[in-house]
């Protein structure tokens, strides 16, 4: 490989608190060996050819800490080299996938699939997570420590909740223990029982069951309960609600967790479900206009690090439904970036901030080595024209499933080229 | 008998989904067609040929015994040809979907899909994939139009108005359709309408509707010039919504003691089926001087007669 110059850009890397204009040099490895306002035109050997980005942004490969793919079980809805590709045009260059398979990731055995096919069929970097108990069923544990021997990330039931408090305390015990990360979708089954979308005007209007704020704090506010005792690595997947927001900012002062949130719930609000559209049937559900403020109030202050895509790729024939029947979930990992950036562009949440929740943030809490512009760290990066405008059209997505929360949207900004290891593997 | 209707008025929707689609003017059409009906189901000769050569197709997912035997005979005084699906024999159960129901039954050009589902939504779906005019009869707990109209028609026929009036609705509003449309459309002509319910059965935010709700029956029936009684889902009970049918009757079921905190002219409405003993004494649906109960079901017809005459157009 060649060495790449990069010159005229503007770079933010959050981890080294860098935002400044400047280059990028990728040496023959495909590692990073500067970054900053150092590499400019001058300091180039005059031999060498260089490409000059116009201003545009460098930002660090993004780290997106919740992602389902369909493999094993379910590849007609995703498989790893179409969501590689849908990830890389989104500027996604390390996804954390979830274990709600088929058959469920809760065994040592199906963590060697995982990695082989991850590493034959995926372009990007597959963190893989298993469940936190067998099959999903919220009885028995799973076995962290020799799951996370063979390269298991962090333990999860995805889309379930651990609803059993003395099971989450041996799980915290576990994890502690075997020094694993835990993280939980906060959600009471039973206040959520056939719940669709959030308890209130809308759920009264479309005759739709609801499902209450409180289902969501009353789980955070038992986990961190148990937290003060039991301590471990501990993130909740994402949070919906003003009342979470509110919980978390007072227990964030004595006690270490992390949190996340789903870039549809920073951006959108229950009114946008209109006349039953299925594709905005999501888990947690879009909620009130308020909530979704102390969301992006929450982002600002810190008291939310990390932003995910949740993306959940559904065929039509799962999304053709009444809204009862119809799956729940969107496909977002490719539309994360220029979302989040609506965010930066209407003057809520500062452009750094917003890149720290995608890249340094995630990485952190996974104690990966991604998500920055590090010397000589893998050159995973992406080039973003921040003020381009485009339109989101479902069938233009490059994901196998075309269930997009945002369809139609105008966002502006895009990815218009993405590098993994020093490789450009997209270009628009 | 000739029926001759103001060729002037349009209706605004193609489907009648919902009160919530409808106008005022929407709404007065329907009810001054609804009249006309009224007099035609009393004489002799019931038959016209207004929808004569349509087809009408009814589709119901849930049971219903007034719903679906009032939309068939309203399609068939009509003129109209009416079949009834019977959905336990059908590909529903071997685990069709519904669109591809509508698919198959829009291929075979029908005028008029009636559709009672038990999902909300069910017939909005239904109106975006076929061409022909779709009808809802009740979907989940979100809206059930012709019942509200045929409500409306009673309280007009019986008070001469709606506006001004204080409609007092009292049950399990939670889990009911009927109340959602009425809400909607009496408010929408100038009823003041009071929400009766125990906690457990009342929905979120109500209160947005430009509703007064209540937990107190006492309090909510008040100077009411209409009561209007919903059935308690009984099949809900396990769920803890309620303890017990007569710790319910006790303090929500409408006795002569509850009723004498409405007005003395009240009238009593039901949509049906009634659980008698449970929401309402037996006696009091049976009083002809304050239950009109048989005069809804009667003005259904009608007002299902206008509904599907007028949409079909």
């Amino acid at each position: 490989m060649k060495k790449k110059y990069f010159i005229n850009a503007n770079i933010i890397d959050p981890k080294n608190s860098l935002n400044e204009k400047g280059g990028l040099i990728i040496n023959e490895e495909g590692k990073i060996e500067a970054a900053g306002k150092k590499v400019n035109k001058n300091n180039i050997p005059s031999r060498e050819k260089y490409i000059d980005v116009n201003e545009n942004f460098i930002f660090p490969g993004l780290v997106d800490m919740r992602v389902f793919v369909g493999e094993p079980g379910y590849e007609y809805k995703e498989n790893f080299k179409t969501l590689s590709n849908a990830a890389l045009s989104g500027g996604v260059t390390s996804v954390v996938t979830m274990p709600n398979t088929n058959p469920v990731i809760d065994n040592v055995s199906m963590v060697d699939f995982l990695k082989r096919r991850g590493r034959d069929k995926s372009k990007i970097n597959i963190f893989p997570t298993a469940s936190l108990t067998k099959n999903l069923e919220g009885t028995n544990m799973t076995e962290f420590g020799l799951l996370q021997k063979k390269g298991i990330i962090a333990f999860t039931d995805g889309l379930k909740t651990i609803q059993n408090s003395r099971l989450m305390s041996r799980i915290m015990n576990s994890a502690c223990d075997l020094k694993c990360l835990i993280m939980q979708h906060a959600e009471d089954s039973d206040l959520a029982k056939y719940g669709m979308v959030n308890d209130g005007i809308i759920s009264t209007k479309l005759g739709l069951q609801g499902i209450p704020d409180v289902a969501e704090k009353i789980i955070i506010e038992r986990d961190l309960t148990l937290l003060e005792e039991y301590s471990c690595r501990y993130h909740i997947s994402q949070i919906s609600s003003a009342k979470s927001v509110d919980i978390i900012k007072i227990k964030k002062q004595n006690l270490k967790f992390s949190c996340g949130v789903s870039i549809n719930n920073l951006s959108l609000n229950e009114n946008d479900i209109g006349n039953f559209r299925t594709f905005l049937k999501l888990s947690p559900p879009l909620r009130k206009e308020e909530d979704r403020l102390s969301l992006v109030d929450g982002l600002k202050n810190k008291v939310i690090d990390v932003i995910v895509s949740d993306h959940k790729p559904e065929d039509e024939e799962q999304k053709r439904l009444t809204f009862a029947q119809a799956a729940s979930g969107s496909s977002g990992i490719e539309t994360l970036l220029s979302l989040s950036l609506e965010l930066y562009h209407n003057e809520s949440i500062k452009l750094e901030t917003i890149i720290q929740a995608l890249t340094s943030n995630p990485a952190k809490i996974l104690k990966i080595n991604k998500g920055n512009l590090d010397i000589g760290n893998d050159a995973d990066f992406c080039i973003v024209d921040i003020n381009k405008p485009w339109i989101v059209k479902k069938d233009n997505l490059i994901s196998k499933s075309k269930n997009t929360s945002i369809d139609d949207k105008k966002l502006q900004g895009k990815v218009t080229n993405t590098f993994v290891n020093g490789v450009e593997l997209f270009k628009l | 008998m000739a029926i001759k209707s103001d060729k002037a008025v349009k209706i605004s929707q193609k489907h009648l989904l919902g009160i919530q689609d409808l106008s005022i003017s929407d709404v007065n059409y329907i009810l001054n067609e609804s009249k006309k009906f009224i007099k035609l189901n009393k004489s002799k000769n019931k038959k016209l040929d207004t929808l004569k050569g349509k087809t009408q197709i009814n589709l119901f997912f849930e049971p219903s015994t007034r719903t679906q035997s009032s939309f068939e005979l309203a399609g068939k005084r009509l003129g109209a040809d009416v079949m009834s699906m019977n959905i336990v024999n059908s590909a529903i159960k071997k685990g069709e979907t519904l669109m591809d129901t509508a698919m198959t039954l829009n291929a075979m050009h029908p005028d008029l899909i009636v559709i009672r589902h038990q999902d909300s939504g069910a017939c909005n779906l239904l109106s975006q994939k076929v061409n022909c005019t779709v009808i809802n009869a009740g979907d989940g707990r979100r809206e059930h139009p012709t019942q509200a109209l045929l409500d409306a028609l009673t309280i007009i026929e019986k008070k001469g108005k709606i506006q001004g009036l204080r409609i007092s609705i009292c049950g399990d509003i939670l889990h009911s359709r009927v109340a959602r449309s009425n809400i909607y459309l009496l408010t929408m002509l100038g009823a003041e309408v009071n929400i009766i319910a125990p906690t457990n059965l009342m929905p979120k935010e109500i209160e947005k509707f430009g509703v007064n709700k209540f937990s107190d029956i006492r309090e909510g029936l008040k100077d009411s010039d209409i009561v209007m009684m919903l059935r308690l889902q009984n099949e809900r009970m396990n769920s803890s919504f309620l303890s017990s049918n007569r710790e319910y009757y006790e303090y929500y079921g409408l006795t002569p003691d509850k009723l004498n905190y409405a007005k003395d002219d009240a009238i009593i409405m039901h949509p049906g089926p009634m659980n008698r003993g449970i929401e309402i004494d037996t006696n009091l649906a049976d009083d002809i001087n304050k239950s009109v109960i048989q005069e809804q079901v009667e003005y259904g017809v009608a007002v299902r007669m206008a509904c599907l005459k007028i949409f079909c157009e």
